[in-house]
């Protein structure tokens, strides 16, 4: 069984729109982000979160109205796991003063508002209080994390194949980090912990799509010594499609399952890795390669581009046995 | 033919050895079944967010611990120029790290370098005109006691959360300045209690009043605090309030929560509940002395900056003593603990603090377990379906990795949390991105016209650096996860780095000795279902 059988799609010759269309959601997403910005979560912006399951039925609106005179327009209230726990949960952007003990103020002065309300009974299922220092620091670190996960990859890959290489990994992680927050920001997601660790999952695993395709590549640049570098890795992308595809595919299988069933809790999670690895394969087709095309580009292979003829260099006797731990050279 | 015994021996011990630590104490926890100790102990921990708990992240705030041991010295070479009758002007402490003494008497200014020297041995001193001398504290005495400070923080919240009953709890220092604390208590229900006894500082002095109670304005003397003297609030309303009673208190302490050898519920004369405490032998004397010298005068019991009550000095006191005030029951019982248990030398600042119920944490549980379960449905069939009968060799692969999964964390030692299960459904969608990268290209070995066994070779050791390559760049970013990540975030970062190390063991050693043995019976090998 065979998804795709000996394609050989010009993936190159769509860098321009591919590049245009990623430029134009990234672009999107931006100015989404300046002008509604981007909804941190509470432990990012601080806050307080707190979730009561009430004795009888409530509304949304009837919460919110209980709530809105203490707390302003800018709280968030929505119902919390399935509707028959008649669980609500509520987010201020208010806490106490991050002095002593009186952080977790606000939690009881909900409480009380919601009491006056009288809305029936309810009891605290959870709550989560965080001030704003531990936003900053928290900023601080996923930053750096990312920063430096980046660094990494792009360590490893020149290490074990070449810079350009690396470039174009890291080019297209970037590059699908970009996207997926452009999507948060469309369609309003929170910026959780939880999301924060999908998105440096797929700076993980963005990258290993990628590095199935340089491999390719890289064999490849061995058997091909005649063909032109962007044919090469035409070959290589069309040689990988249906594992690319498969993987993908099996990867969004899960995140799909987590999305629909995994609860509330992990909705915001599942959202960034559906979108994170439906770009991530988007971009190893499209943007890893590219980039590497870009990078060596006219110079390095100009030699071996030469036509097909008797002035060519003596090829080197080509290595069967592969030794992928060997650079390749560029010529 | 041995060599593939060997391999499936050992596929098989794996197996077997994962799956009593992963898999079989949480069915025989489930179910109830009656199982051995060292097996049972070794059982997956959840996280607090599928366990419910609290969850706390206190600052501790460590210029206090610097102006306590200023203070302390200002008044330690304050006693020793009184022994040397040295007499100096104004002795003051303007911040956390400097104190300063005005009006040394050109004549002693030998002896009083030479009492400074002894007792101030921390600080920096530079003279200025007049007599006058400033007293800066040594930067690396001040990194230690910062340091000590949340050290004996952390280690005082260790003795008092063990004093609570809380079973497994963790307490641990974070934070990029190192200053915060976080505790972790799962299954804790009462959550005011745990957090008043965690945060407070247990601050107990006993000092000589010198007037009070009454009205802050009356203690003052020309619209200031007199010289080594301090107000300090009553118990009545809060600070600041109209009600509010003041008392004009000696600033040195008699003696302090650290002479205190042990403290215990008890009541007072009219059985009201108090606290009954016994001084250390050093402590003793210093009170001794104190309340001999003081009969007939009010001694303020001072807890954590508020007067709890000031009874009247009838006679010597040596080593026993009672701390009455207007106390419950339980807050007697509280305030007990929180005095054996020691004192903070510095407060604490609540910054992040996570309640989770019980019942909460049972739906993600449950939410997480659907997903999972859809999840590696929805692949296997997948796998079956396009791979066919290779397929169950992978879906073999994925299980397995599964279970090695749950049993190295187990192992470790590793926390279950809710992002961890997130962990667990996507390393079976990415667990078998290996198979599939090997299939394919066992295929495409096929198609151009390779035997089976050869085609299976080539799969195999062609794809295997490139495994390694993928696997390495995923270990960087999980790596980095785990180093930003604090709870919940951790326990998905583990998830994922263990999953990736069994995958690669999976996915290479397991698959391929699953194709050796499905071979093995036959010579001739013409067709693979794949």
């Amino acid at each position: 069984m065979h998804i795709f059988k000996d394609t050989h799609f010009d993936f190159l010759r769509w860098r321009w729109h591919a590049i245009a269309l990623s430029t134009l959601i990234i672009v999107a997403g931006v100015a989404t982000i300046a002008t509604k910005g981007l909804n941190k979560g509470v432990e990012f912006a601080g806050g307080t979160v707190i979730i009561e399951k009430f004795d009888q039925p409530v509304s949304v609106q009837q919460v919110r109205g209980a709530l809105e005179k203490t707390f302003g327009q800018d709280i968030a209230i929505q119902e919390y796991g399935d509707p028959s726990l008649r669980q609500v949960m509520i987010r201020v952007p208010q806490v106490g003063a991050e002095a002593g003990a009186s952080l977790g103020t606000t939690a009881d002065a909900i409480e009380a508002a919601l009491k006056q309300a009288n809305l029936g009974a309810f009891t605290r299922q959870a709550t989560e209080i965080v001030g704003p220092a531990v936003g900053r620091e928290l900023t601080t670190k996923g930053i750096w994390a990312t920063v430096l996960s980046l660094a990494g990859i792009l360590a490893y890959i020149s290490f074990r194949f070449q810079l350009s290489f690396a470039m174009g990994a890291v080019v297209a992680t970037v590059h699908d980090l970009l996207v997926t927050f452009a999507f948060l920001a469309f369609f309003g997601y929170d910026l959780t912990l939880n999301v924060i660790a999908a998105l440096l999952t797929i700076t993980g695993f963005s990258t290993n799509d990628t590095i199935v395709i340089f491999d390719r590549v890289r064999e490849n640049l061995r058997s091909m010594r005649r063909d032109s570098l962007d044919s090469v890795i035409n070959v290589a992308i069309n040689q990988t499609l249906g594992r690319t595809i498969i993987t993908s595919g099996t990867a969004l299988l899960s995140a799909l399952a987590l999305f629909f069933f995994g609860g509330d809790v992990l909705h915001g999670f599942a959202f960034t890795m559906v979108v994170g690895i439906i770009t991530g394969t988007y971009s190893t087709v499209f943007i890893a390669a590219a980039i590497v095309s870009f990078w060596r580009g006219s110079t390095t292979r100009a030699a071996a581009h030469a036509p097909a003829s008797t002035s060519a260099p003596a090829p080197q006797q080509p290595q069967r046995k592969q030794k992928p731990q060997k650079k390749v050279r560029a010529s | 033919m041995s060599n593939l015994r060997w391999k499936v021996i050992t596929v098989v011990a794996v197996t077997v050895i994962f799956s009593a630590v992963g898999v079989y104490p949480l069915i025989a926890q489930r179910y109830g079944i009656n199982s051995p100790s060292w097996l049972m102990d070794k059982a997956l921990k959840l996280g607090l967010d599928l366990k419910g708990g609290v969850h706390l992240v206190l600052r501790v705030q460590t210029d206090d611990a610097l102006r306590l041991t200023t203070q302390q010295d200002l008044e330690r070479l304050r006693e020793a120029l009184k022994t040397r009758s040295i007499v100096v002007g104004n002795m003051d402490a303007p911040d956390t790290v400097h104190f300063t003494v005005q009006g040394v008497p050109p004549a002693q200014d030998a002896a009083f370098r030479e009492a400074a020297t002894e007792v101030a041995a921390n600080f920096d001193r530079s003279a200025g005109t007049n007599g006058t001398y400033t007293f800066t504290m040594r930067p690396n005495v001040q990194i230690n006691l910062r340091a000590e400070s949340v050290v004996q923080a952390r280690q005082t919240i260790e003795r008092r959360v063990n004093e609570l009953g809380v079973t497994e709890p963790s307490i641990a220092q974070q934070g990029t300045s190192g200053d915060q604390i976080l505790v972790q208590l799962p299954g804790v229900t009462d959550v005011n209690r745990a957090k008043e006894i965690i945060r407070s500082t247990g601050l107990l002095e006993l000092k000589i009043v010198e007037q009070g109670p009454s009205a802050k304005d009356a203690l003052l003397v020309n619209g200031q605090v007199p010289q080594g003297m301090d107000i300090v609030p009553g118990l009545t309303g809060t600070p600041g309030d109209a009600g509010t009673v003041y008392y004009l208190v000696k600033k040195a302490a008699a003696v302090t929560g650290t002479d205190l050898r042990n403290a215990r519920p008890s009541v007072d004369e009219n059985n009201q509940p108090a606290v009954a405490f016994t001084l250390s032998n050093e402590g003793g004397n210093k009170f001794g002395r104190v309340t001999s010298e003081n009969i007939g005068r009010q001694l303020a019991i001072i807890l954590d900056g508020r007067v709890q009550s000031a009874p009247r000095i009838e006679s010597r006191i040596q080593s026993e003593g009672r701390i009455t005030g207007s106390f419950t029951t339980e807050e007697v019982q509280n305030l007990a603990l929180i005095l054996r248990s020691g004192a903070l030398s510095a407060s604490l600042t609540y910054l992040e603090e996570r309640t989770i119920g019980p019942s909460l944490g049972a739906d993600s549980i449950r939410s997480g377990v659907i997903a999972s379960l859809v999840g590696l449905l929805l692949v296997i069939a997948f796998m079956l379906i396009y791979y066919k009968l290779s397929g169950v060799n992978a879906v073999v692969a994925l299980v397995l990795n599964l279970v090695i999964l749950l049993g190295l964390m187990a192992y470790i030692g590793a926390v279950m949390t809710l992002p961890g299960i997130a962990g667990f459904v996507l390393t079976m969608g990415m667990g078998v991105d290996s198979n599939v990268l090997i299939f394919e290209r066992i295929k495409e070995e096929l198609e151009a016209g390779r035997g089976v066994r050869a085609s299976i070779n080539a799969g195999f050791s062609r794809v295997f650096w490139t495994l390694v390559d993928t696997h390495t760049a995923a270990l960087i970013s999980a790596a980095f996860l785990f180093q930003f990540g604090t709870g919940p975030i951790r326990g998905f970062a583990v998830t994922l780095f263990v999953g990736l190390v069994s995958n690669l063991f999976t996915s290479t050693f397991v698959s391929k000795t699953l194709f050796e043995l499905a071979l093995a019976p036959r010579h001739q090998v013409a067709t693979l279902s794949i």
